[in-house]
């Protein structure tokens, strides 16, 4: 079963208070050499195999796409958000 | 007697203060509920400040795709009125029927206070009744207000007179150019971040200064 993974970032123009309160507890923390942090969102989204009355391509291209599809739909605001899209096998490991 | 609707999304807050605003303002408030696409012949739609769907996601972004959306985005392209405050506006924004995004505050503070704001344009059916410049004292409370935009929206909002309303004295949330409202070309769609709901009558608000919003879109539909 394909996993699909969507990464949403805010573009790099959108100021991200979040990620600076972030970077400065990293510093309180003495982590002393970071100089940006920008927070974003992780989708992970389980794809069902295409059944055989499915006539449509399969294969991870086909779930490639659905998840282009969802992303600029529902799970980005492309107005203030890039996303990006990939595979990964059941195990976690990238496809 | 005039019939607006108000729209209830789960989670919606200011519902009610919005349906006693129409009401208060000589209108018969008719409330809708997300899961209708039926708008039931109103003449005008209020969506009204609050946390739809718990925010989750993005502000308004589950919102945008509730049944009634598919209604309201339909008649505001016919020109209905629609007024979207505070929550409403950022569904407005994810709907498309605006331009730009709201984001966190810049400070990253939940703002509740009495702001004052100047209307920048009365060519709207929301501010018609307003003098251009006139400054007004309403309610501004949200944590995710900061209106953003590209460099050519911007630029037609400005040339257009799409602006509706900006900041002043203190900008709440680190709004662009102090942008509190704006509206559609066809200045039929507005979009407010401060809440005019709260400031309709002297005991529960800062004063009535909001009330011109309402009375604004109500002079609009009966003709003199």
């Amino acid at each position: 079963m394909p996993r699909v993974v969507v990464d949403v970032m805010l573009k790099p123009e959108i100021l991200d208070p979040q990620g600076q309160a972030v970077q400065r507890a990293l510093e309180r923390l003495g982590f002393d050499r970071v100089t940006s942090v920008r927070q974003g969102k992780r989708f992970e989204i389980e794809i069902a195999e295409p059944g055989a009355a499915d006539a449509g391509p399969a294969g991870s291209g086909a779930a490639v796409e659905l998840g282009r599809d969802m992303a600029a739909k529902l799970l980005a605001n492309t107005v203030i958000e890039d996303f990006t899209v990939r595979i990964e096998d059941a195990a976690g490991g990238a496809g | 007697m005039t019939r607006i609707g108000v729209v209830t999304f789960p989670g919606s807050l200011d519902d009610r203060d919005a349906a006693r605003a129409v009401r208060l303002a000589g209108g018969e408030p008719v409330r809708l509920w997300h899961r209708d696409t039926d708008l039931a012949g109103v003449e005008a739609i209020i969506l009204p400040g609050g946390f739809s769907y718990g925010d989750y996601l993005r502000t308004g972004a589950i919102a945008r795709f509730s049944p009634v959306m598919g209604s309201v985005i339909s008649a505001a392209g016919r020109g209905v009125p629609v007024l979207g405050i505070c929550n409403g506006f950022q569904i407005l924004c994810e709907s498309h029927l605006l331009p730009g995004a709201l984001t966190r505050n810049n400070h990253l503070h939940f703002i509740c206070r009495d702001q004052r704001l100047r209307i920048e344009s009365s060519r709207t059916v929301w501010t018609a009744g307003y003098q251009p410049g006139a400054e007004i004292v309403i309610p501004v409370k949200n944590g995710e207000g900061r209106y953003v935009a590209d460099r050519d929206t911007l630029a037609r909002l400005d040339g257009d007179g799409l602006v509706v309303a900006r900041y002043l004295h203190g900008n709440p949330n680190g709004s662009v150019a102090d942008i509190a409202g704006i509206t559609n070309p066809a200045g039929n769609v507005v979009g407010l971040m401060p809440h005019p709901e709260h400031a309709v009558e002297a005991l529960t608000g800062p004063g009535t200064d909001g009330l011109g919003f309402f009375t604004s879109v109500l002079r609009r539909l009966v003709p003199a």
